[in-house]
């Protein structure tokens, strides 16, 4: 068998392989619908605004809802977001906070 | 067009029959490359999974929060403020919600509790996250003793488990009563940790938040927006964290990749030359060199997308997990659904297998254009 | 036929180190004949077979390649034309290390986009005529000096090409390799093929085959005439 064929096959088989993936990704989407309506639901009735991902500090379990001085904030009118905030300014529209216009 | 194809055949023929020469030395290039796509890989695509899942399910959360604030920090927030917000054109319904934390020292984690009307628990019984009655091996009937705000221990009965499938919002949640959550924290009657408010209009919620910020002007409103744009902050930053680690090994492999596609040694000069000398065209030699690198950066670019799916989609991407999600006792098992397109892929690809291409192609220009008499005077 | 008329090769013009390596050469070469140069290193033979063969351009003069001027042709013509009307034989051979032996036979064939399997027979065809076949899949580099010579030659003649140019084609092989070679270069002139040789070696010019002999010393023709 020639060289290329066995390369193009190769990479055909590749390619079909990502293309297996993006089904599968499809497939596993599906899959996950009800469990994703579950989560909305559950976020919904619970009134829930955070995610449960780093449950030991109050910045970290609800970074959406701490104060306005918590120790990663870069500006009062900021939310969290820890380590950005040490490196870059928040967006302008978050600084100004939800004073109206005058 | 079959002569088109022919030819391209057949340069690709040699150019394989060209790496393969040195083969230990090209399937190491082609290991660590896919390698460093995998890497970039797994962290688009889990970054990108996380992104869409907050969107997604936090698309849910209450539209506008109202914190009280006091001296720059989160207080109880009276329920007399509802009452005043409540008169705002526009808003449909406020709540006060009932939430807080408590630290248990026996697991040394940290409870999230909440007080949900709508569930309804009785008195003296709780609903507890999956991950809590994990580290505390609680089960329906078992008794969880809390101390209270005052150091009176308070016992509760565990009246439920809540879903594991939702573990990534509630792992840590305790759910109870309204009453017990106030007798546990001492919070008054006529108190709240904060306000949920519902807009008619989606469109106003912006204006109402304006108006309560003017109406009372030691609370802090929090928009949805603001909240799925925070988690997408979160997660962009934490996978720039992972580059930021990745990039010394990045730049390692950028100059390793960069001397063995850029350096022209004197044999492959030599090569060239001889090509020349036969027939072989400047352009015919360009072609060669375009397949030689496209054959090593396409070939990292599809094995290493494909780890990458594998690692982070099917094997919950046991590498960069805990850098992108976080750390905690209470750890959320949960499996990420996967959210791929083209875009994505599209990406990948111009910034793996394109410089790569071209990298192998450029130094070979001025090799290519020597004449071929060259050869007949060595 | 091929003339050439007036042709210069000089190198390095107007510097210091200037050098001419060809002066004033007007030759006409016979087609299916076989013309060989002689002289010693340094004579110019090398650079009259490049600038013939389309290689390299002249400084000044022209080539006429069957009455169709080729000096002044755009690089890409000169290549093609080289590729099909030439077949060369170097004297270091210059095959592509670790290559298999069929694929350097194909190599020169690979930019004409013929079909693969009608060029891997003539290769076959090829290395079978020198007895190379049973090494089609060796690498190059295990071949002995007499193999590796001819799959050079089996190289040249892969796009049956009308000329064959070889420069000091005897410099690595012994009196026997030697007049094999030259009894090779009969049959291809008993094919009809042009034939041009650059050789100071006695076997080369002295052999009965030759049709015609030029000396060459300091970059210009001594005197021509029949061996």
């Amino acid at each position: 068998m020639r060289k290329s064929s066995i390369f193009i096959s190769f990479i055909l088989g590749c390619t079909l392989t990502l293309g297996l993936a993006f089904l599968d990704a499809l497939f596993q989407k599906a899959g996950d619908l009800p469990l994703l309506r579950q989560e909305i639901k559950v976020v919904e009735t619970l009134q829930l605004t955070d995610f449960c991902l780093a449950t030991e500090a109050r910045h970290t379990r609800h970074p959406s809802q701490s104060d306005w001085h918590s120790p990663f904030q870069s500006h009062p009118g900021a939310l969290d977001h820890f380590p950005s905030g040490a490196i870059i300014q928040p967006p302008e529209r978050i600084i100004k906070g939800h004073e109206l216009p005058r | 067009m079959s002569y088109l194809v022919n030819k391209q055949r057949n340069i690709l023929d040699f150019a394989l029959s060209s790496l393969l020469r040195r083969k230990g030395k090209n399937l190491a290039l082609v290991a660590v490359y896919t390698l460093v796509v995998f890497a970039l890989a797994s962290v688009m695509f889990f970054a990108a999974a996380l992104k869409k899942e907050a969107s997604l399910v936090l698309s849910a959360t209450p539209e506008l929060i109202v914190q009280k604030m006091v001296a720059g920090r989160h207080d109880l927030i009276p329920m007399s403020y509802a009452e005043k917000i409540r008169k705002i054109r526009g808003v449909t319904a406020v709540e006060g919600r009932l939430w807080g934390y408590y630290y248990d020292p026996l697991v040394r984690a940290n409870y999230t509790l909440l007080v949900n009307e709508k569930t309804a628990l009785p008195e003296k019984t709780i609903a507890v996250g999956a991950g809590i009655a994990r580290v505390r091996s609680a089960y329906r009937g078992s008794t969880m003793n809390f101390s209270s705000y005052e150091g009176k221990p308070m016992l509760f009965q565990v009246r439920g488990i809540l879903s594991q499938e939702s573990e990534l919002l509630s792992a840590d949640l305790i759910l109870l009563s309204a009453t017990d959550f106030r007798r546990l924290f001492g919070v008054p009657e006529d108190y709240a940790t904060d306000l949920t408010v519902q807009v008619r209009n989606k469109k106003e919620v912006a204006t109402v938040a304006a108006k309560i910020q003017q109406m009372l002007p030691d609370t802090r409103p929090i928009l949805r927006d603001e909240i799925i744009r925070t988690y997408e902050a979160v997660f962009d930053w934490r996978a720039g964290i992972v580059i930021v680690v990745l990039l010394g090994a990045l730049l390692a492999f950028l100059i390793f990749a960069w001397d063995k596609a850029a350096g022209l040694s004197a044999e492959e000069r030599r090569e060239i030359g001889i090509l020349k000398a036969i027939g072989w065209e400047t352009s015919d030699v360009l072609q060669l060199k375009f397949w030689e690198g496209l054959t090593v950066s396409l070939t990292a670019f599809l094995l290493g997308t494909i780890f990458a799916y594998v690692h982070v989609f099917l094997a919950a991407a046991p590498l960069f997990a805990t850098v992108i999600k976080g750390w905690s006792i209470l750890y959320p098992n949960f499996r990420l659904t996967p959210f791929l397109n083209v875009f994505q892929i599209a990406v990948l690809f111009f910034f793996t297998v394109v410089p790569y291409t071209v990298a192998t192609i450029i130094p070979s220009w001025r090799a290519a254009t020597i004449d071929p008499d060259q050869v007949m005077r060595t | 036929m091929i003339e050439l008329q007036h042709i210069f090769k000089i190198f390095n013009a107007g510097k210091p180190n200037e050098h001419v390596a060809v002066e004033d050469v007007s030759l006409t070469i016979e087609a299916a004949k076989i013309t060989v140069l002689r002289g010693p290193s340094g004579s110019g033979k090398t650079t009259l077979l490049s600038v013939l063969g389309c290689m390299a351009r002249p400084t000044s003069g022209r080539i006429l390649l069957q009455n169709r001027e080729v000096t002044s042709l755009p690089s890409r013509f000169r290549t093609e034309i080289r590729r099909k009307t030439f077949g060369f034989i170097f004297q270091q051979y210059h095959l592509l290390q670790g290559i298999s032996v069929l694929e350097n036979v194909m190599l020169p064939a690979y930019p004409n986009g013929d079909s693969f399997a009608q060029l891997k027979q003539q290769a076959e065809k090829l290395l079978d005529l020198f007895g190379l076949l049973p090494k089609a899949a060796s690498k190059v580099e295990w071949l002995s000096g007499g193999e590796a010579q001819r799959t050079a030659i089996a190289r040249a003649l892969v796009n049956n090409p009308a000329v064959i140019i070889a420069d000091e084609p005897t410099a690595h092989l012994d009196t026997k390799l030697s007049r094999e070679l030259m009894e090779i270069v009969a049959k291809f002139k008993a094919e009809g093929k042009t034939i041009l040789i650059a050789s100071h070696d006695p076997i080369v010019h002295e052999s009965p085959v030759v049709d015609q002999v030029v000396d060459m010393r300091d970059g210009k023709l001594m005197d021509s005439g029949a061996a």
